[in-house]
């Protein structure tokens, strides 16, 4: 493993969530990203316990906190959005340093901004710590549908070469004096996604037939099988199941 | 690793979009021969390497691998003794790792386990790239693609490899040892190239298909030496090349 395939968001190391089989940490955070979804807003005290469980597992992984940071500049622009809400939402107003902001509208941005980024960090830390294939292998191990696994390890393997296509394909048309600035000059871009969709699927095929000679009859075996232990399922879901322990009795309480 | 001879008899195919790509072909190749299959483009030298492991079927004619006569029924056992290594080698190699893709085939077969590990390894080392099993197919180089290709169908343990134009996209040295690792292969080889010093150093028969059919088979030496057989059907010596006596 890790022989020079590495995939951007992959941050290299040794760390023991590094260590865990993929199929636990998938499950792991799917029952965290469960937990803070249902948590009622109002629940405050619960968000912290998220975000100590979150903070942990980020030490634990030993993810640098700025490579984090930086990543979670994806969800930037719904934060953005949050925060416009209080000046805009309708309902009881209070002063805050003398504006006046809707009381509800400052709950739905809190809402927004505590999910979003509690979901967010907890899949950076899964995806700086497992390398693509072994993702596809743990959601084989959870029983994800082998289709769905192919076609998204398909999509892996191929994307890059479809991108460099594009790119040819692109140097092409600008080393012939195509420079579009306006709309109207936008045809060959189309045509050009028209011929790569083809070149695509023709590849598709001649994949088929490579497959088809070396003895496919329409199920993918199975090479490499990852185990995960008793003891690393109990290490990885014991917090996540505590988490989803707290909304469940905050969505009782509330 | 055995050999086996193929016995190729009027074989006709034509594409959905009527074009007759195969219009009776006729060849038959002894076990253990090495044959280049030459013509121009458009001659029907992929869709006849396609056809003999059935991924095409063709129309009317038969093709025998050893005794056995292509059918539905040997469809799978001809698959595994019949190993065609495609023009791209991108096609080839699907998998996440080359390990894997060395894999796929054999565990098509049913092999798992250690089993599967030695046939992964021999196969890998058959073509000298042992040191590829966990490397990620797009960040090989051209000749690495070649040889992890390669592997991915030496693993079936065929009889009969078919390669189609092996030495393409290759850079000289790339290609000097692809060359190197196919003449130590023993297995039957039909090797389909416009190389025609690759076809003379490889294989000492040579066989022309052009319009479907195949028009020439003789000694490789003496097509090189027959100059108006050579542009008849669109091929060329490379400049400055000299046939040694």
């Amino acid at each position: 493993m890790g022989v020079g395939h590495a995939h951007a968001l992959y941050v290299h190391g040794h760390s023991p969530v590094h260590a865990l089989a993929p199929q636990v940490k998938l499950a792991a955070i799917v029952v965290f990203v469960i937990a803070v979804a249902i948590t009622p807003r109002q629940e405050v005290w619960a968000f912290g316990l998220y975000a100590v469980v979150a903070l942990m597992t980020v030490a634990l992984a030993r993810v640098p906190a700025l490579f984090v940071l930086s990543r979670l500049a994806a969800i930037v622009p719904f934060i953005l959005f949050a925060v416009f809400i209080p000046f805009v939402g309708t309902g009881e107003r209070i002063d805050f340093l003398g504006v006046l902001l809707s009381r509800e509208g400052l709950w739905a941005a809190w809402n927004i901004i505590a999910k979003a980024t509690l979901g967010a960090t907890a899949s950076i830390v899964l995806i700086a710590t497992t390398e693509v294939t072994d993702m596809l292998r743990g959601m084989l191990a959870l029983r994800v549908p082998a289709v769905m696994t192919s076609i998204a390890g398909f999509m892996v393997r191929y994307l890059e070469l479809i991108i460099s296509e594009l790119g040819r394909m692109r140097m092409a048309m600008s080393s012939r004096g195509y420079d579009p600035r306006w709309l109207s000059q936008a045809r060959p871009i189309a045509t050009g996604a028209g011929a790569l969709f083809v070149r695509s699927y023709e590849r598709g095929e001649r994949i088929h037939s490579a497959m088809l000679s070396r003895g496919f009859t329409g199920v993918m075996p199975t090479l490499v099988e990852t185990r995960a232990t008793p003891a690393s399922w109990v290490l990885a879901l014991a917090f996540p199941v505590v988490c989803l322990g707290m909304a469940i009795l905050a969505l009782v309480v509330s | 690793m055995t050999s086996s001879s193929l016995e190729v008899h009027g074989l006709h195919f034509h594409y959905p979009d009527g074009r007759q790509a195969l219009d009776g072909v006729d060849l038959v190749v002894g076990p253990g021969q090495r044959v280049a299959l030459l013509g121009p483009n458009g001659a029907g030298k992929t869709t006849l390497a396609l056809c003999l492991n059935g991924v095409y079927r063709a129309e009317q004619g038969k093709i025998l691998v050893g005794a056995v006569e292509l059918t539905d029924e040997t469809l799978g056992s001809v698959r595994r003794r019949v190993g065609l290594v495609f023009q791209d080698p991108n096609d080839q190699l699907f998998m996440p790792t080359v390990a894997e893709d060395v894999a796929f085939g054999p565990a098509n077969l049913g092999l798992s386990g250690a089993e599967l590990d030695q046939r992964v390894a021999s196969a890998l080392e058959g073509v000298g790239a042992s040191g590829l099993g966990p490397r990620v197919p797009h960040h090989l180089s051209g000749g690495e693609k070649r040889l992890a290709a390669i592997a991915t169908v030496l693993a079936m343990e065929p009889e009969i490899v078919v390669l189609d134009e092996p030495g393409s996209g290759l850079d000289p040295a790339g290609r000097r040892e692809l060359i190197a690792t196919l003449s130590s292969l023993d297995v039957t080889q039909i090797v389909i190239t416009h190389d025609l010093p690759l076809a003379l150093e490889l294989c000492p028969r040579a066989v022309i298909m052009d319009r479907g059919r195949v028009m020439v088979d003789l000694t490789t030496t003496d097509l090189l030496r027959s100059p108006e057989l050579l542009r008849r059907h669109r091929l060329e010596i490379p400049y400055g090349f000299v046939l040694a006596d």
